[in-house]
């Protein structure tokens, strides 16, 4: 039996059913305005965009690799993937995080500005999480880290109260284990 | 050397070098393109030039863009072949918005080329510029801005493969003046190397159609539910849903845009299904235990409330959008595939299987049905001194129903009477305006229609409101000397707006009369068109024929009964099962709940 549905498409929420991050990685022709039309997809259709990164992935074939992270029910991340699939400029799409080899990743810089114990603590805690440091005054630090999104967050959640200024992230890149291509 | 000698050069010239605007018309040639419908202006004028003298290419010159789109849609829809319109930058491109969002939500093909400001001036807000590819890019399948003439002629190619392949839709080619006098190697459909990889899947899944057959087989009261996709699968799509009907004995149900797949004459047909769909066909959606969805997309006004959306039913449905499949109704069974195809292998593995239903239960289902249709659900009151909308077309369907006729419509309460009560048996018989719901739609697409079939009878039913929305391209007709007839059921309102606010909207009639219209028949003869008023039951049999004698076009002003409403309706927010019908439709709106109200 079908499960119980609203009165109306409109009403098509699914509210009952949970909502989970998923992570889409797309690969697409690299023209102009590709990138616009995917976000306009998103936007057309109410969907959310967690994080988006692009960049072109192979010059010679004209492809570029979208690594998207949006929110939804099971249903809305299954439309998500058959919209992205039906775009013309669409070359492949992979749902990562359904992918049990999906790994994901992300870059961050974080500048904190602290001195005396708390520089360093900071400092001491960058170490744990294996951040680098790529700049330093006397009274600041500036540290890269890699990881996946929610290392990043922990990491900048410790960081809060030693003095984190400013936080720059890369958004989610995703490959899959193994070796298989896409 | 003509422009025409030029492009009919041998097959040396496709190394040879060709303007941009030389090579858009090439192109549309060895896409086998006859006519196209357009409008020129200053970002298109090269186009045109090219065209002077290509007596191989049919220009349909139309009064607004919006025409030249909707013209070509009814081209498209009636031919099975891909509509094409060129038309300016700026305005151009802006009046044409509506016509390709309209063939975005019917999946109609069409390629329409639009002319750009130079690239070089792109971005400076130049003389009739504006972001045509960004505007366009939601409402098309595909779109394109050529900044290199190179690329023109893999993307001409291009265009048409995208625009009817897969579920067909609207390609927009944006052509900067610049590129289209710039000069390049013309390369043909075979030897350009598209750059996108767009192999939609066209064959179904041999295991889910075998599981398909299969529940069909054992279920007890199943039914067919018909979408455009049949249509635009080709007539052998239609042919094969009546074998398939044939052989399970299921009954046949159509969405609006469905309509002609399976032949009205046939006991199997149920009629449209949805919110002004038969009784007949709304039940028996309820009441089934398997659904056979081919082609159809379960829109809103197809399926009623959803939760109780046929809750007996396994569905099964095949598409060859594979977003399309559990978008609005979870199905059992999806299975993505041109609806041709995949009925060529239902009836295949339905063979091989050897199949059969239990003809005791199917009989019981049928028995039913009956009982259903027996409530005679488009049943009406005459008048003895006022011609009913329904009769209208009732009359017009008897006049027409012998000859080669196609009918067009415009968006509203006569577009629903046209669907009710004329009766078609082919495919590709019928354009309207499903998804988007176009006022406007009807009369240029007659126009295109006709230019289809010169010699076939074409017929815009149309509303008093609708029809002013396109009036201009009456001149059209006129110009191209297009026998179209426009039957306007006038009953001088917006007539389904009206029906909306007596039924929701406690009578108040905001802003939905017609006030000043036009006088219809002296409108025709300034058009040069013939102008006929029938306003008495008694005269309207002697006024449709002699509508349909007439070897020009007509506008046939038919005064209707001002204040008939709709019937049978699912009333906003209710299952198929709480269909009403006319006669109990005293008080509906104490019948729609404030939820109902709140939808379209």
């Amino acid at each position: 039996m079908p499960d119980p549905q609203p009165a109306s498409v409109y009403d098509l929420d699914h509210k009952a059913e949970v909502e989970n991050l998923a992570t889409f990685a797309v690969l697409v022709d690299n023209e102009p305005g590709v990138l616009h039309r995917l976000v306009g997809l998103f936007a057309a259709r109410g969907y959310n965009i967690e994080s988006l990164t692009v960049a072109e992935t192979d010059r010679n074939a004209h492809t570029s690799r979208v690594t998207i992270v949006t929110r939804g029910t099971p249903h809305v991340l299954g439309q998500i993937e058959a919209q992205l699939e039906k775009m013309v400029s669409t070359r492949h799409v992979q749902d990562v995080t359904r992918d049990p080899n999906g790994l994901e990743r992300e870059l961050a810089l974080v500048k904190v500005k602290s001195v005396g114990a708390e520089r360093v603590e900071a400092l001491r805690v960058a170490d744990i999480f294996r951040a680098r440091v790529i700049d330093t005054t006397h009274e600041s630090f500036v540290f890269e880290i890699t990881g996946a999104p929610n290392k990043i967050d922990k990491f900048a959640e410790l960081m809060r109260p030693l003095g984190l200024v400013e936080l720059s992230r890369t958004g989610v890149l995703s490959i899959t284990r193994g070796a298989d291509g896409m | 050397m003509t422009a025409h000698q030029t492009i009919t050069a041998p097959e040396a010239a496709d190394t040879e070098m060709m303007s941009g605007a030389e090579i858009v018309v090439r192109s549309l040639l060895d896409q086998g393109v006859e006519v196209l419908f357009g409008y020129p202006g200053g970002a298109v004028l090269p186009i045109y030039d090219a065209l002077f003298a290509e007596p191989r290419l049919r220009h349909i010159l139309v009064r607004h863009e919006q025409g030249a789109t909707h013209a070509a849609e009814g081209y498209a829809r009636s031919t099975g072949k891909p509509g094409v319109v060129l038309v300016t930058s700026g305005p151009g491109a802006t009046n044409a918005v509506t016509g390709i969002v309209d063939a975005l939500m019917d999946s109609i093909p069409l390629v329409v080329i639009t002319g750009q400001v130079a690239t070089h001036l792109i971005g400076t807000d130049a003389f009739q510029e504006c972001d045509t590819i960004g505007i366009t890019r939601s409402i098309t399948k595909h779109n394109y801005l050529v900044k290199n003439v190179d690329d023109l002629p893999r993307i001409m190619h291009e265009a048409f493969h995208i625009a009817t392949s897969g579920r067909p839709g609207p390609v927009v080619i944006d052509i900067p003046k610049d590129v289209q006098f710039g000069k390049a190697a013309y390369q043909g459909p075979q030897a350009v190397t598209h750059a996108h990889d767009y192999r939609p899947q066209v064959k179904g899944d041999a295991g889910r159609i075998a599981e398909a057959v299969t529940l069909i087989a054992q279920s007890r009261r199943p039914i067919l539910y018909t979408g455009g996709g049949v249509i635009n699968a080709g007539p052998r799509a239609a042919a094969l849903l009546r074998e398939f009907a044939e052989l399970t004995g299921a009954p046949v149900t159509s969405t609006l845009m469905g309509l002609g797949a399976f032949p009205a004459a046939d006991p199997k047909w149920l009629g449209m299904l949805g919110m002004h769909g038969s009784f007949e066909a709304n039940h028996a959606m309820h009441d089934c235990d398997v659904m056979v969805a081919l082609g159809a997309r379960f829109d809103d006004r197809v399926t009623g409330r959803l939760d109780a959306f046929a809750p007996t039913s396994r569905k099964i449905h095949v598409d060859i959008d594979a977003s399309s499949i559990g978008k609005n109704v979870r199905c059992d069974v999806g299975i993505v595939g041109d609806a041709a195809s995949v009925l060529e292998d239902m009836i295949a593995a339905w063979k091989a299987m050897r199949l059969s239903v239990d003809k005791t239960a199917l009989a019981e289902w049928w028995k039913q049905i009956e009982v259903w249709r027996a409530r005679d659900c488009f049943a009406y009151t005459p008048d003895s001194k006022l011609i009913k909308p329904q009769q209208a077309v009732e009359r017009l369907y008897h006049h027409a129903k012998d000859k080669d006729v196609y009918i067009t419509t415009e968006v509203g309460q006569h577009q629903m009477w046209a669907a009710q009560y004329f009766r078609f048996e082919d495919p590709n018989r019928w354009m309207t305006s499903g998804g988007l719901g176009t006022m406007g739609y009807g009369l240029p697409a007659a126009v295109g229609v006709q230019i289809a079939h010169p010699d076939s009878l074409v017929i815009d039913i149309a509303g008093d409101a609708s029809v002013q929305m396109t009036m201009q391209e009456m001149a059209t007709a006129i110009q191209y000397d297009l026998p179209i007839k426009i039957f306007i059921l006038n009953n001088e309102w917006m007539g389904m707006v009206r029906q909306w606010q007596q039924l929701l909207h406690g009578e108040r009639y905001s802003h939905s009369y017609s006030e000043s219209l036009p006088d219809f028949v002296k409108m025709a003869e300034a058009f040069g068109a013939v102008g006929l008023r029938a306003e008495h039951p008694g005269e309207l049999d002697d006024k449709i024929a002699e509508m349909i004698s007439v070897r020009r076009p007509v506008l046939f002003d038919c005064r209707v009964t001002k204040e008939e409403n709709c019937f049978p309706m699912i009333p906003s927010g209710k299952a198929h099962n709480e269909m009403i019908l006319a006669q109990e439709a005293r008080d509906l709106g104490s019948i729609i709940d404030d939820a109902g109200k709140r939808l379209v």
